[in-house]
């Protein structure tokens, strides 16, 4: 579908698959429950930071990071790749493939529609955030706001690449469940989710800084939490895009190769 | 509209027996096979024609629907679909065709029809006043009512059928092919399904390709059938010419005043049918005339009707035929 096609179609699809999203309330609050990893790990390492602060992490400092990691989770989440490997498996994806548009469109849009919902159950963190260790922690200057939207934009366009690239690979290996499974243990050590990359050993955190992990979630992170200067901010995001861009063509060229050997079972 | 020349379609597919020890060997080997799908089949379809596509299970029919609705990409030969090459998935062939499956939809499983009706308007960059328009009509089709706005979940599978239609006409497609559309509906439901695509057909010009198991969807709807068995075309022309090749006898169904000697009946023809005051003879096309004649002067006949076999019948035999042609050429020198 050409661009300006697709741009019209964008309003329709967004709100069609927010309605989606919103379809249960109760499996709603079951997913709202099931994202709080990052308030058990604020709950830890407070009581760690009691004692005494780690690095520049005191209790404070751990509650800004993990309440943003909480609301960076929200809003850059995508699980499409549980779904497209069952629809590869099931060829329903047939039905996708029939319509004039990219199927990575749709499945960024149908990701998309979620984040209403998502930026809905952030707020009240981010006020608990603002009530507990003020502004003094956040970015200064519109400048550093948009660089920080860039980079929580990249963390939302790197997490879906990703994951639009191991859904695809159901096209090669039948199923991709377990690759993603890996890779979701990698992210959770590499990432920043369950410890500030900070904190990690000097040898570790040089391999986390080449890994693409942390800037799906440490990167936004920091940045919201002001970690960084401008020439670092930059240059990281920098880095983060550089990434995006890896991701996009391994997952469209991932994408191609399989389509062709797409078989369309179970119908 | 549709040309088809030398498609090849085939898959390798991992083959295991069952039982632990195929299990644990299977980690270690996995031998495959080649499945030919379709294999070598040639046809055309002209602008406006109803075509009925026609074989057993795993015969190729539905490999060659996805083939022609861009889903699969051939593993050899030439397809055209309005002037298109379906694997591209142009946008503009995209735009031309659509593909309704009996076993898969595309209806939002949570939100009401409505909505897959304007999420396609949207992506299919339909007007709204045309959208509007093509809903009208449909919806008087198929008889809609409020089914649009309940949620899909909630709609028997009649029902749901008939709003995947819809769903699948938002654009106005110029090809429609349609895989097994009555599969598990009711008697009723498969003629609205029937007379809708044929009003359709009619009323639009659009090209159409059906798959279907049950002969009545193509006795109704299919002047033409292609007939495809393991993956190779075995028949190609019109429903009423293979039914007289398959079948040069007719039959003459005898309602009587009264039981008779079945030994009376042999005499006209061959019974096939004999129960109380009904009976059911099969007699050659030529000798039909004098038949009747016969049967109207010497048997107490108070009703009298002339068929065709019944098509399950010949589709039947003309499967069972192929098989045995196509085992006959594997074991020739």
């Amino acid at each position: 579908m050409r661009l300006a096609g697709t741009l019209r179609a964008l309003p329709v699809m967004l709100r069609v698959g927010f309605a989606d999203a919103v379809a249960y309330r109760a499996e709603l609050l079951v997913w709202v429950l099931s994202t709080t990893m990052p308030l058990i790990m604020l709950a830890l390492w407070s009581a760690v930071a009691r004692d005494g602060p780690l690095g520049r992490f005191g209790q404070a400092e751990f509650t800004a990071y993990f309440l943003a990691t909480f609301i960076v989770r929200q809003v850059t989440g995508s699980w499409i790749s549980w779904q497209m490997n069952y629809e590869i498996r099931r060829g329903t994806l047939s039905m996708r493939l029939l319509r004039p548009v990219h199927p990575l469109v749709a499945y960024g849009v149908e990701s998309l529609g979620v984040l209403p919902l998502r930026v809905v159950v952030s707020l009240p963190v981010a006020a608990i955030v603002l009530a507990v260790v003020g502004s003094g922690m956040l970015p200064r200057g519109p400048g550093m706001w948009a660089l920080c939207g860039a980079a929580l934009a990249g963390s939302w366009l790197l997490t879906f690449l990703v994951s639009f690239g191991i859904g695809s690979l159901a096209f090669y290996l039948e199923s991709s469940v377990k690759v993603m499974e890996v890779w979701l243990a990698l992210f959770f050590v590499f990432s920043g989710y369950l410890v500030p990359i900070e904190l990690f050993p000097p040898a570790l955190r040089t391999v986390a800084d080449a890994l693409p992990f942390r800037y799906q979630i440490g990167l936004p992170v920091e940045l919201l939490t002001s970690a960084h200067g401008w020439p670092e901010a930059l240059a990281l995001v920098g880095r983060q895009w550089l990434f995006v861009a890896g991701a996009a063509g391994a997952a469209l060229l991932v994408w191609n190769g399989g389509l062709k050997r797409f078989a369309a079972f179970g119908g | 509209m549709i040309s088809v020349r030398d498609l090849c379609k085939h898959y390798r597919v991992h083959r295991r027996p069952p039982g632990l020890r195929a299990a644990a060997r299977s980690i270690f080997r996995r031998p495959h096979v080649t499945v030919r799908a379709v294999d070598g089949v040639s046809f055309e379809v002209s602008p406006g024609e109803r075509v009925g596509f026609l074989g057993p299970n795993g015969a190729g029919k539905t490999t060659t629907l996805k083939v022609l609705s861009g889903l699969l990409h051939p593993t050899s030969g030439e397809v055209r679909v309005a002037g298109h090459e379906p694997r591209r998935r142009d946008e503009a062939f995209l735009k031309q065709i659509t593909l309704v499956m009996g076993q898969k939809q595309q209806l939002l499983w949570d939100l009401p029809p409505a909505e897959t009706f304007e999420l396609n308007r949207a992506i299919y960059g339909v007007g709204r006043d045309d959208f509007r328009r093509t809903m009208d009509e449909l919806g008087d089709f198929l008889e809609l009512g409020d089914l649009p706005f309940k949620p899909t979940r909630q709609l028997s599978l009649g029902e749901r059928m008939k709003c995947e239609l819809a769903a699948a006409l938002v654009h106005r497609p110029r090809v429609l092919f349609l895989d097994e559309p009555t599969i598990g509906l009711d008697v009723s439901m498969q003629a609205a399904v029937r007379s809708f695509v044929k009003r359709y057909n009619e009323h639009s010009g659009a090209t159409i390709v059906l798959t279907s198991h049950y002969m009545h969807d193509v006795a109704a709807l299919c002047p033409r059938v292609v007939v495809i068995d393991r993956g190779r075309l075995s028949y190609d022309g019109g429903l009423e010419a293979l039914v007289r090749r398959m079948r040069p006898e007719r039959r003459l169904v005898l309602h009587l005043e009264r039981p008779v000697d079945r030994v009376d009946l042999e005499k006209l023809g061959k019974v096939v049918a004999l129960e109380r005051a009904e009976a059911v003879l099969q007699v050659h096309q030529e000798v039909l005339q004098s038949t009747v004649s016969r049967a109207l002067a010497t048997l107490p006949v108070r009703d009298l009707t002339v068929e065709n076999a019944p098509l399950e019948e010949v589709m039947s035999e003309l499967f069972s035929r192929s098989r045995a042609d196509l085992a006959a050429a594997e074991q020739a020198p």
